[in-house]
């Protein structure tokens, strides 16, 4: 297990480094100069912006600019942002909190119910509740995020008038962030109806980013369901004499989570992607939101060091994907 | 009143070329304490009409039997629910492959536990006292450093000694096993067969022996049914099966022996067993049978009697002579040097 772990660890170095090529020449690509952006209509004197570009560095070759971004990511530097002059690593950690919260509630509510759709599906295979569950599956697959968050905003917000259309809380309350979590610091603060304010905002911009994870774990449980139910030790299970309920929902889902568990994974990089337009929809104030403005302004600094911070998050969640992993399949915690 | 009685048993699987009959009224009773072997090449139906018993078959299968009872109770028309407070309980089976027939997600010990709970409600140091007992009635050396094993570090033959430990542990009346040392090297399989039959004898309970090998049905059995292509078609006390086979089938898979064969080739039995799209009309031993007759071919042959083994043949054979055969003489001839 320890083996495996390092193993993991140790690929993840390449990925780093081919992130950080990426993510640095990615935003250089976009045509639009960062200096005249800044400047904005009022223009600059020549003079002036030689003295920037100096001092931004931007007057070195790209290969040396890389190396010092480089060197500076090592030492945990991610520079300062242009535009709002504030570290980029404060802006990160202001922001995401924001992002994490949508992101673990999408999940959750993916998971919450991917898993037992897919369990009834495969259960009822080929019968009424499994066409329901396989083609609603494909329709939230297959239906563009943005088109599906007007589709929710008109009838839940405009015609139902149940939740609000953007931000994380209404207006009406203000508290210091404490964990950064809307959900925890509304309840923190003590002020009547902040949560439920909190929990209106957060549930449209959940259903958008979860709809995709959702489908997909669906329909994952469901495959896997399938071919773990024909296996020998099902058999086996049932002729204990254990109820379907414990056959089922023991014997057979802990073996087929397994896959899954995997799937969950691999749709957080799904779902960071998702939280960019989503976050832009619903004005959501997070990692998203922030890196679509820093490329529209071309804040090199924000979008390197920005892209960077959310390719190590994912990383780490893929990370302890795997440690789940080893850990609810006993064939690999086993093995050397 | 025997243990269990079986009546005209068939199984009929729905599938996408239509249906087929995987067994095909077969009979079958065993007694308290008595072993029974079942004996036929793949594809005769015999894991097919154990599993249609302990109510394992999927639902594209259509079980129907004349009888079909155990210790009492007419198993046909249970509910699920009452079905499993036998299956497991009082009737439990060991299947050919032991090392995917345990979850590989769970721990020797709690799958072991599992069926005591079930069954007999016994709490979790009942349950761990119990199950040690049971890991040390199978032969399993270190019983409570296995609790925690999980099934991938455990040998073939070790993972058949849990799955009959899990069998055993509400002492079932009837201990079913579905080919239990096919799967294992052959130092191993003799181990695991006197480990059946002497836990057999010790607990008193009924077995039901299903195999392939008449090597084992000699050594084990009390009584045989031979089935072939879903049919039963001979049964006999395993002492007058070996000296005087009456269906051509038994007699052929007796030849087929290794210590009976005469050249140095091993002996088999020339052919396939029918699946479901070769089905002869008629016998449906008459592709492969040493003695069909145009008969054999047409008509289906009626059940002998007891005298003759219940043999389901026009003309069963009494001390190697197919009786009432047109050229009885040729045959035997022919006998000798089999094509
Ligand atoms: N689930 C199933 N669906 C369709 N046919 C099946 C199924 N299970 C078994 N059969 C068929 O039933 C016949 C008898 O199978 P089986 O009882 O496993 O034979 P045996 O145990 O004697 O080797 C075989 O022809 C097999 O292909
Ligand atoms: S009925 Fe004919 S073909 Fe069938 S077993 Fe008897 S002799 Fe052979
Ligand atoms: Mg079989």
């Amino acid at each position: 297990m320890l083996a495996f772990l390092l193993r993991r660890v140790l690929l993840l170095i390449p990925t780093f480094i081919g992130v950080t090529l990426a993510a640095f020449f990615f935003i250089r690509l976009l045509p639009g100069d960062p200096i005249l952006l800044l400047a904005g209509e009022r223009g600059i004197t020549p003079e002036r912006y030689a003295e920037l570009a100096t001092r931004l560095g931007f007057d070195r070759p790209l290969y040396e600019q890389y190396f010092a971004y480089l060197g500076n990511l090592l030492s945990g530097d991610l520079g300062v942002s242009f535009s709002t002059k504030r570290p980029v690593w404060d802006e990160f950690f202001t922001l995401f909190p924001a992002t994490l919260e949508l992101s673990l509630a999408a999940i959750i509510f993916a998971v919450v119910l991917g898993i037992p759709a897919g369990v009834i599906a495969a259960v009822k295979r080929g019968k009424a509740p499994d066409h329901l569950v396989m083609s609603t599956a494909l329709v939230g697959y297959s239906m563009p995020i943005f088109w599906w968050a007007l589709l929710l905003i008109i009838v839940f917000s405009g015609w139902l008038q149940w939740t609000p259309v953007s931000g994380r809380i209404s207006l009406l309350y203000f508290f210091p962030p404490v964990t950064g979590f809307m959900l925890i610091d509304s309840l923190i603060s003590g002020q009547r109806g902040a949560f439920n304010s909190a929990v209106q905002h957060l549930i449209l911009p959940t259903i958008v980013l979860g709809t995709i994870p959702l489908a997909v774990i669906a329909r994952q449980t469901r495959s896997a369901m399938l071919e773990v139910l024909g296996e020998d030790y099902i058999r086996t299970a049932r002729a204990k004499g254990l109820s379907p309920l414990r056959v089922v929902g023991g014997h057979a889902l802990r073996n087929a989570l397994i896959p899954v568990i995997t799937t969950i994974g691999l749709q957080v990089g799904v779902l960071l992607a998702g939280a960019i337009l989503t976050e832009t929809i619903f004005s959501w104030p997070g990692i998203g939101k922030w890196m679509i403005d820093s490329i529209s302004r071309r804040d090199y600094q924000a979008v390197q060091g920005g892209l960077v911070m959310i390719a190590i998050v994912v990383m780490i969640v893929n990370l302890t994907v795997d440690l789940l992993y080893g850990l609810i399949n006993p064939r690999i915690r086993h093995r050397r | 009143m025997p243990l269990l009685e079986i009546e005209n048993l068939t199984v009929e699987f729905a599938t996408v070329n239509g249906r087929f009959k995987a067994v095909d009224e077969v009979s079958l009773t065993c007694d308290r304490g008595e072993i029974l072997a079942i004996v036929g090449e793949s594809g005769s139906g015999k894991s097919v009409s154990m599993l249609a018993l302990m109510g394992l078959l999927p639902w594209t299968a259509k079980v129907t039997a004349d009888r079909m009872s155990f210790d009492g109770t007419d198993l046909r028309g249970l509910s699920g629910r009452q079905r499993r407070r036998i299956v497991g309980k009082n009737m439990a089976m060991i299947f050919q492959e032991p090392m995917s027939s345990l979850n590989p997600c769970f721990t020797v010990g709690f799958q072991i536990g599992e069926a005591l709970k079930v069954h007999l409600g016994l709490d979790r140091a009942e349950r761990r006292k119990r199950t040690i007992e049971l890991l040390d009635l199978v032969g399993i050396p270190a019983p409570e450093a296995r609790l925690k094993a999980f099934p991938h570090q455990l040998s073939g033959g070790m993972s058949q000694r849990v799955m009959i430990a899990m069998a055993l542990a509400c002492k079932p009346k009837l201990l079913i096993a579905d080919e239990p040392t096919t799967a294992l090297d052959v130092t191993i399989q003799a181990q695991i067969l006197d480990l059946l039959v002497d836990l057999q004898r010790e607990q008193g309970m009924a077995l039901v022996l299903i195999t392939h090998d008449m090597g084992v049905v000699a050594e084990t059995a009390e009584r045989v049914q031979v089935q072939y292509a879903g049919q039963k078609v001979e049964e006999q006390p395993v002492a007058g099966l070996f000296d005087d086979p009456h269906h051509p089938y038994t007699a052929a898979l007796l030849a087929a022996l290794p210590e009976r064969a005469t050249s140095r080739r091993l002996p088999s039995i020339p052919g396939v067993v029918p699946g479901q799209f070769d089905r002869p009309s008629g016998c449906l031993f008459s592709p492969r049978c040493r003695y069909t007759t145009e008969r054999c071919r047409e008509r289906v042959p009626h059940r002998q009697g007891a005298m003759a083994g219940f043999a389901l043949c026009h003309y069963p054979l009494v001390q190697g002579r197919p009786i009432g055969h047109p050229a009885p003489n040729r045959i035997a001839n022919a006998a000798e040097e089999p094509a």
